[in-house]
């Protein structure tokens, strides 16, 4: 998640103090990891270097606690250029499992048994995300919810592969 | 703290397909087990061995330390009345009952009276959601409701084990997690063991711990150094 240009994506509701960008950010996204207003204020200010932010002219002479900042016309292009560019899916071709299991075949080791263990790691903390879903409101069972289903393919794959684990084995070694 | 379930060395073969082939598993009193695995893997008999639907050819199985799998079918049959409740993939609810009559099947099956089978029935149906479902017949709900109506048919007897196979697997994300929070939601509150099968990582999630099985075996998550 990119965290400047989400901030800059809160300045375009409104003209905002930083004190209350960073509440409104928290309260959105911050559920593991809230912002440090020194965060906030780097952030500010690299975007206002930029030409993406530019604080009020009424108010420009007081600290930065005492400003208000509003998005440029740079910085609603930006803004809608980020918005709009899909994300490129997460880099899995290079997977750290995927090659622990080739070694281990490659090795002669017990690549069911890593499979397994993989397994129960990421059964754990589909459990432990299921209890954070209990109880919690929609931004958060969606929040949730997403990183559930990242980790299920991640089990998926895991089933399948230790499926073929046999079929794998004769091709790593051929 | 004492197992309800103990299970040992389990098999069972259908014709020449084993299916289990030496299991052992034990299950805690108010603990929810998923039982995952591969299509084939043994899963749904070690669930139906577990709850005495099926006899295993070999090993035992113990209900609160009495072994099962010895007991005559009426034994059996009167266990699965009065301690276990069963929900399956489709609720097979009776379709020529209402939501209400096939909640209080089991009771009137246990000898309650009509009108307090009635009752309980229509304070389960509550409790799931469904007031104002009552009346309805099978077809007439969805799946979701039709799940819900199951759960509550297998939790009206307050059974000591709850015995689900595969409760979500005909329902889309959002009915399988609506149906799943209100099923964990109840049998916490009551302390009811669950054993529940499941190929779907997202329903397993709502237990305390998943058994694996594998071509007939339980697979335990160890590694080379344990």
């Amino acid at each position: 998640m990119d965290s400047a240009l989400t901030l800059l994506g809160l300045v375009s509701l409104r003209p905002s103090y930083g004190y209350d960008l960073k509440q409104l950010y928290d309260r959105l996204f911050g559920l593991r990891k809230p912002l440090a207003f020194g965060q906030v204020y780097a952030t500010i200010a690299r975007m206002i270097r930029d030409g993406l932010l530019a604080p009020l002219g009424e108010e420009a002479g007081d600290g930065p606690d005492r400003k208000r900042y509003a998005v440029t016309p740079d910085g609603e292009r930006r803004l809608a250029e980020w918005m709009f560019t899909p994300d490129v899916p997460s880099e899995t071709l290079q997977n750290n499992i995927f090659a622990k299991t080739v070694v281990a075949l490659l090795t002669g080791r017990d690549a069911h048994s890593l499979l397994d263990i993989q397994r129960a790691c990421h059964m754990e903390q589909m459990r432990s995300l299921t209890r954070l879903k209990q109880g919690a409101g929609l931004m958060h069972v969606l929040l949730y919810d997403h990183a559930l289903f990242h980790i299920e393919a991640d089990l998926r794959w895991i089933d399948m592969t230790a499926a073929r684990l046999t079929q794998l084995r004769d091709e790593v070694l051929a | 703290m004492t197992a309800i379930l103990e299970a040992r060395g389990l098999r069972k073969s259908f014709d020449r397909t084993e299916a289990l082939r030496g299991v052992d598993v034990s299950i805690r009193r108010g603990e929810i087990v998923a039982i995952m695995g591969p299509s084939g893997s043994g899963k749904s008999t070690l669930l139906h061995c577990l709850a005495g639907v099926t006899v295993p050819d070999a090993g035992t199985v113990a209900f609160n330390g009495t072994p099962i799998s010895t007991l005559d079918e009426t034994a059996r049959g009167k266990l699965r009345l009065t301690d276990f409740g069963f929900v399956f993939q489709f609720g097979q609810l009776l379709p020529e009952l209402t939501a209400l009559d096939n909640v209080a099947v089991p009771l009137l099956l246990a000898g309650e009276r009509r009108g307090t089978a009635a009752t309980r029935a229509s304070e389960w149906l509550g409790r799931l959601g469904l007031d104002g479902k009552a009346q309805r017949r099978p077809q007439e709900l969805s799946g979701g409701e039709a799940q819900r109506v199951a759960i509550a048919r297998a939790l009206v007897t307050k059974p000591a084990v709850l015995f689900a196979d595969e409760p979500t697997g005909s329902l889309d994300s959002l009915a399988a997690e609506a149906v799943m929070r209100i099923m964990i939601d109840l049998v916490r509150e009551a302390g009811t063991t669950v054993v529940v099968v499941t190929h779907d990582p997202r329903t397993a999630a709502y237990a305390d711990r998943d058994i694996i099985v594998r071509d007939g075996h339980v697979s335990v998550a160890l590694g080379e150094a344990a």
